[in-house]
């Protein structure tokens, strides 16, 4: 049932990405509207999934990466969803559903077997810290997804060769909108995260804060978005410095997710 | 002239420390400054890693501080530096703010409306003071409670929703300063230490980290520890039952006290965390003899280097004991034991014996005029507790609780203001937010759409 159910949906995520880069060479509305529903059945199938994995497993699902990564990659795509419907703009999905696509397919190379709870894992706080954790990571993949689109935007305007795809993609605008309105969400979330990790680590390991290198580089993301957003309070750091900033941010992000499991040994190394 | 050179000196610091740049500056240097301390390993910095790094390395290291480096003196100043910009920034700006909250701009004239970005207006039938009472209701009707001002003849309300959230930011900025003195709090009156308890003995006192001894003012015993495993060999829980002792009595309520990891006991602002677990030696085997022939069994209770007299005058010693024997003997999953005996002519022989209840017969196959069985072992550990005092932390954790709604207030909440002004026939509705334009775009455009319906 499980393994069906995330066949499932890498399958549909699969034929929604496909229709969304059909869509960035042929942006019809038809196409992107189909797209759109195709990805938002994608994304119930892997909620269904999601939520009979914690049936299974009778806790969270978010305690090693197979669990991870696809919880991860089903908050990109719930918090894409919910943008696209705001803000109407299909294009988005050209850039979002190929990384939530990759996310979930590079869950399949870890063990999805069900490994029995470590005894640090056992919390309340599991459920909190966790989910939203993902939610704020998934706030800032669709920054980021948003970043790269206005870098491309920028060098078309640069450059001056108006073709195709800078009419398809949205105003530069829009695009630093976008960004920013994610991060007014992810800044929040990854805060909250950080708070409930504090208050977790105050009852299993004895101390609220002790460097652990998951803890260190979730501070080091959150001061970059920090300075930001606060860089975006003088007004160079609109736009082009922003994306970058932005896109940076993302890949510390990523390794405060991945590179400090897989590579640095801590108290976190939940594999 | 020294005066106004001072305070020439006096600007120019307060200016440095206002700066925006600064913040930006200091938060992307903590950002990368704290990658030193994820690579480089941290005290007790393990021997191996030494040996693998050069003689000048090492030295390096350690006059810059690298090894403690988030306490060192340079990242400890760029925290310092960080909590004086953000409380200076937050001076400079506060009283502004402050002032759009406290006094608000009730009249929107000519000049302020083409600074407002959305605006809209309306024909009206009927004389100013009846359409400004009709205002006024539907102000407070669909957004919230006007004050309205006169001026030369034309009526000007004004409505505003969450003004406080301006200061949402400021809320988060004096957080940060305290969770800051929650930290210090802990760093000078605090501290963390590791004990060792061996099962049914106390400690009184415990070292720190620092390597100080610090005494409890009570003792703590353990009573029993105990761990489990789920099928995987992974543990599935650690359990320390601990007793809190005043005067050597047991305090009542602090009486054999569960311990698991992620449920810690607290006693006078001390608090003990299930850390680790080890064998505290002295682990007693039971085995029991008897003879082929026939007879009732004869238990012997022995240490793992014990040489046991059997009743017959022969010896009986361990050489060897495995805690998991399952692979070796399939079906007999536990622990197994090597039993070197020496009979009383000096001959040697050599037992089997196994704790699994399916595989208690196995030494009778052997043959032998004796015949061993494993009845059991028990194993007294020690429980590993890490041991925190922190008066701090309930000075971080109101930080952080102020933290929340700072950040809440900054980032969910949005400043909308509302203007309208009305003169003979006609009505004009002007509106701002702090936050979200988008969003708020909406929002006035469904109140113009309203006020036209009403008005028509």
């Amino acid at each position: 049932m499980n393994a069906l159910l995330f066949y499932c949906t890498l399958g549909i995520y699969i034929f929604a990405t496909v229709i969304y880069l059909i869509y960035l060479v042929k942006p019809e509305q038809l196409l992107g509207r189909a797209a759109h529903w195709v990805v938002s059945a994608g994304f119930i199938a892997h909620l269904a999934f999601t939520v009979n994995r914690f049936v299974e497993v009778g806790h969270t699902p978010i305690t090693n990466l197979h669990e991870s990564l696809s919880f991860f990659s089903l908050a990109v795509i719930g918090i894409f969803i919910i943008f696209e419907r705001k803000y109407k703009m299909f294009v988005l999905g050209s850039f979002i559903t190929p990384l939530a696509l990759i996310l979930l397919a590079v869950s399949t190379t870890f063990p999805s077997a069900i490994t029995p709870l470590n005894p640090a894992l056992k919390s309340k706080w599991l459920a909190v810290h966790t989910i939203v954790a993902f939610l704020g990571y998934g706030a800032f993949a669709i920054s980021f997804g948003a970043s790269i689109m206005y870098l491309i935007q920028s060098h078309f305007l640069k450059s001056k060769k108006l073709g195709a795809m800078f009419q398809r993609l949205p105003s530069l605008d829009t695009l630093d909108d976008i960004s920013y309105r994610c991060l007014t969400f992810g800044f929040p979330l990854l805060t909250f995260a950080i708070i409930s990790g504090a208050i977790w680590a105050e009852t299993a390991w004895g101390t609220y804060w002790s460097w652990d290198p998951k803890e260190t580089w979730s501070l080091i993301t959150w001061f970059v978005y920090a300075a930001l957003l606060h860089g975006r309070l003088t007004t160079g750091w609109r736009g082009r410095k922003a994306a970058i900033l932005s896109i940076i941010g993302f890949f510390i992000m990523l390794f405060t997710f991945l590179g400090v499991n897989l590579l640095l040994s801590g108290l976190h190394s939940y594999k | 002239m020294t005066t106004t050179n001072d305070r020439g000196i006096a600007q120019m610091l307060w200016d440095f420390f206002c700066s925006l740049k600064l913040s930006i500056f200091l938060l992307i240097g903590l950002a990368i400054t704290s990658i030193i301390g994820t690579v480089i390993p941290q005290v007790p910095v393990p021997s191996e890693y030494i040996q693998t790094i050069s003689p000048f390395k090492l030295q390096l290291y350690g006059k810059l501080g690298f090894f403690d480096m988030y306490h060192s003196w340079w990242f400890i100043l760029l925290l310092y530096l960080l909590t004086v910009n953000l409380i200076a920034c937050s001076i400079k700006r506060l009283p502004r703010v402050w002032k759009i909250i406290s006094e608000p701009t009730l009249v929107m004239d000519d000049g302020f409306e083409r600074s407002l970005s959305l605006t809209h207006e309306i024909k009206a039938t009927g004389t100013a003071p009846a359409l400004k009472d009709k205002m006024a209701a539907f102000l407070k009707a669909e957004f919230a409670e006007p004050i309205v001002t006169e001026v030369s003849g034309e009526y000007h309300l004004f409505a505003q929703k969450n003004p406080y959230c301006r200061l949402g930011v400021y809320v988060v900025h004096l957080s940060i300063v305290i969770v800051f003195i929650g930290a210090l709090i802990g760093s000078f009156f605090g501290y963390k230490a590791y004990v060792n308890i061996a099962e049914g003995s106390s400690v009184d006192s415990v070292e720190s980290r620092s390597g100080k001894i610090m005494d409890l003012g009570f003792s703590v015993r353990c009573e029993k520890f105990a761990v489990s495993f789920y099928d995987t060999g992974a543990p599935k829980e650690f359990k320390s039952i601990l007793t809190i002792l005043e005067n050597g009595k047991p305090v009542p309520g602090y009486e054999n006290v569960k311990v698991i990891v992620n449920d810690p006991l607290t006693y006078k602002g001390i608090t003990f965390y299930q850390s680790s677990y080890g064998a505290a030696g002295d682990t007693l085997y039971r085995f029991s003899v008897r003879k082929r022939t026939g007879g009732q069994p004869v238990p012997l209770i022995t240490h793992e280097q014990d040489r046991t007299p059997l009743p017959d005058g022969s010896f009986m010693q361990i050489i060897g004991i495995a805690p998991e024997v399952g692979s070796d003997f399939p079906g007999c999953s536990g622990p197994g034991a090597k039993l070197e005996i020496t009979r009383p002519d000096g001959r040697k022989e050599y037992s089997i014996v196994l704790l699994n209840p399916a595989c208690r017969d196995f030494d009778e196959k052997r043959g032998g005029d004796l015949i061993f069985t494993f009845d059991g072992k028990d194993e007294k550990y020690f429980t590993g507790l890490q041991v925190a005092k922190d008066p701090g932390v309930w000075v971080v954790w109101l930080g952080c609780s102020l933290m929340v709604i700072g950040i809440c207030m900054a980032f969910f909440m949005s400043h909308k203001r509302i203007w309208i002004r009305v003169g003979n026939g006609r009505v004009t509705l002007g509106g701002t937010a702090s936050k979200n334009p988008a969003g708020f775009e909406l929002v006035f455009q469904e109140l113009a759409a309203k006020l036209d319906s009403g008005t028509k």
